[in-house]
């Protein structure tokens, strides 16, 4: 079995507060894998300590069998870790097309050119034009970014983190906030990645989880709680605990 | 269907050159021959035009803000200044790429310091370097000439053949000529893929980094590059005038190139140069009817300018040169409007 993503013995505290305690995942390569549990059970700081966003305060994290703890966010992201965001990150003022075009450029090694001019290159217009379309992005690739509507910026969202072509994929919440009708877009795309780039979900939504995820870690405050196949840990008591107790709460 | 041609045209389309730009430089060009009385004015307004690309390149385009770029013209000033005067380097186009190379020097050592902080600590920052500089130059009068400046320095011709005339012909063309190159270099390096992700880090550092960009790097080479920029304004300023004093480093001259962007806009490489001319054509004007409060009356504008919002004094400005334009041209006018911050 190799790994596509491990941590071991991950630790982080903000002050007193441990939001990550001894956590140990393995994600298989070209798993997908999902991470759920109850708000403020520590997810996005996960995906923050895995792509470097945070430093943790103890163990470590190794990407392909690259230990990676102490690389900066740029490094990994080359390493082939990418991510979209919970809350869409984008450029406002550059277009899809710029967008899409930085991040191919700077995965080809070109992102530092500072003599040839963007759009000159044929095989980066190949590969922007290609993805542009996959994501339905071609009649907007003009347009501000910060004037698209809400859909298609949560396109843009997950088209960016794809055009870096990552070996390990990190989805926060990928269709949050999106409307039933745009989320099919989307989910399209996820499952339309080659079978050996690893996808790490995390998620709120359970039945996008169950359809999705072959395996399955549940956190909860910031500790691993149970990680197994999506039918053990749908039977698993401890879960069921935390999910029902949440559900009878809300 | 988006093609690979499709995409290659739209990508480029930002690096066009546009009729209203080539309209530009012929104007300034023909203001070189239709005022030849006022070669010393417009020699100013170049190198301020040149010192304000260099605040627009890492403002309007990294998102650094900085109260101290005078360092940097400061350092290139003197450089230029001390070569001539000693005879160090006596040929006025090397050694004003010598002086800028000392600018671009203290650049990159201070760049480190700059890019840690956010706006305020920047600020802080960069305005504590031009004074820092300021005091040096003061302490160490034995070689900067203290509150004097530096005495005599005496320019060769421009290599060799172009010899500095008392109407500052030479001097107004040599900085033009600068400006020019310097600018070409600027256009150039911002409609490639690292002019492109200085863009993005200003408009989003945490994706910017998220997709693989070096966020550090880039800023440092920016910043660098910006440095080598204010140091030439600062060697044109010492070469065609053959004086270097003190407030070369000042606040205010840093202060007023903030002036100048707010003027002309950020992050289009032409906001320097229109503002640089707006800035120093409002200078005159007030000085002349109201000597003693000429200060006042810049300030009045910059209110106006930041109440209306330069968008919309632009389109009434541009409402005639766009209306002729769509008379003869039989299209939409496109007299170049910022593309930066839209207010």
């Amino acid at each position: 079995m190799t790994l596509a993503l491990e941590t071991r013995g991950l630790e982080k505290s903000f002050g007193g507060l441990w939001v990550t305690r001894d956590l140990s995942l393995n994600v298989r390569r070209g798993a997908r894998h999902a991470l759920i549990g109850p708000n403020g059970a520590g997810k996005t700081t996960v995906i923050n300590l895995l792509t470097g966003v945070l430093r943790p305060n103890g163990g470590r994290i190794v990407l392909e069998g690259q230990d990676v703890t102490d690389l900066p966010v740029y490094k990994r992201v080359l390493l082939g870790l990418s991510r979209t965001f919970q809350i869409n990150q984008l450029y406002p003022d550059l277009t899809p097309l710029e967008t899409i075009g930085l991040a191919v450029s700077e995965r080809m090694g070109r992102g530092g050119d500072w003599w040839r001019r963007m759009g000159t290159r044929g095989d980066v217009n190949a590969e922007i034009a290609e993805i542009l379309a996959r994501f339905h992005l071609g009649d907007v690739m003009n347009e501000l970014t910060s004037t698209l509507p809400y859909g298609k910026q949560r396109l843009l969202e997950i088209a960016v983190a794809i055009a870096a072509k990552p070996r390990v994929l990190l989805l926060d919440e990928p269709a949050a906030g999106v409307p039933e009708s745009e989320r099919h877009d989307i989910l399209a795309a996820v499952g339309a990645l080659p079978r050996d780039v690893t996808v790490l979900l995390i998620e709120h939504d359970m039945d996008l989880v169950f359809s999705f995820a072959d395996r399955i870690s549940v956190l909860v405050n910031g500790a691993l709680l149970v990680e197994g196949e999506p039918d053990e840990v749908s039977r698993d008591p401890q879960v069921k605990a935390v999910y029902l107790g949440e559900a009878a709460d809300a | 269907m988006t093609t690979q041609a499709d995409v290659g045209y739209h990508a480029i389309q930002h690096a066009r050159w546009r009729a209203s730009e080539v309209a530009f430089w012929i104007v300034v060009l023909a203001c070189a021959f239709i005022f030849p009385s006022r070669y010393l004015i417009m020699t100013d307004i170049v190198q301020l035009a040149l010192f304000a690309l260099s605040l627009d390149l890492i403002l309007g385009y990294a998102g650094i803000v900085s109260l101290g770029h005078a360092a940097f013209f400061g350092v290139g000033a003197y450089g230029a200044g001390l070569l001539a005067l000693h005879g160090i380097i006596s040929e006025p186009v090397i050694a004003l790429l010598v002086a800028g190379i000392a600018a671009m020097v203290l650049g990159f050592l201070t760049s480190f310091l700059v890019i840690r902080g956010v706006d305020l600590t920047r600020l802080m920052v960069t305005l504590g370097i031009a004074l820092l500089l300021e005091a040096l130059a003061e302490r160490y009068s034995n070689i900067t000439g203290g509150t004097d400046g530096l005495q005599g320095i005496e320019m060769s011709p421009i290599l060799g053949m172009f010899a500095f005339d008392i109407f500052g012909r030479t001097g107004f063309f040599y900085s033009l000529i600068m400006l020019f190159l310097l600018f070409l270099l600027a256009r150039r390096i911002v409609h490639s893929p690292f002019g492109l992700s200085l863009r993005a880090i200003r408009n989003n550092p945490l994706r910017a980094a998220a997709i693989g960009i070096p966020v550090n790097r880039r800023l440092i080479a920016i910043y660098t590059l910006a440095a080598f920029y204010a140091g030439i304004a600062g060697a044109l300023f010492t070469q065609t005038t053959a004086l270097a004093a003190l407030d070369v480093f000042s606040f205010e001259r840093s202060a007023d190139l903030m002036l100048v962007l707010v003027i002309g806009g950020t992050g289009y490489l032409y906001g320097g140069l229109i503002g640089a001319v707006v800035f120093r054509m409002l200078q005159e004007l007030f000085s002349t009817i109201t000597p003693q409060y000429w200060q006042f009356w810049i300030g009045l504008v910059l209110v106006v300018i930041v109440l209306v919002g330069r968008a919309r004094l632009y389109r009434w400005v541009l409402w005639l040169p766009n209306l002729v334009i769509a008379q003869f041209g039989g299209r939409k006018g496109a007299v170049v409007v910022p593309e930066g911050e839209a207010s």
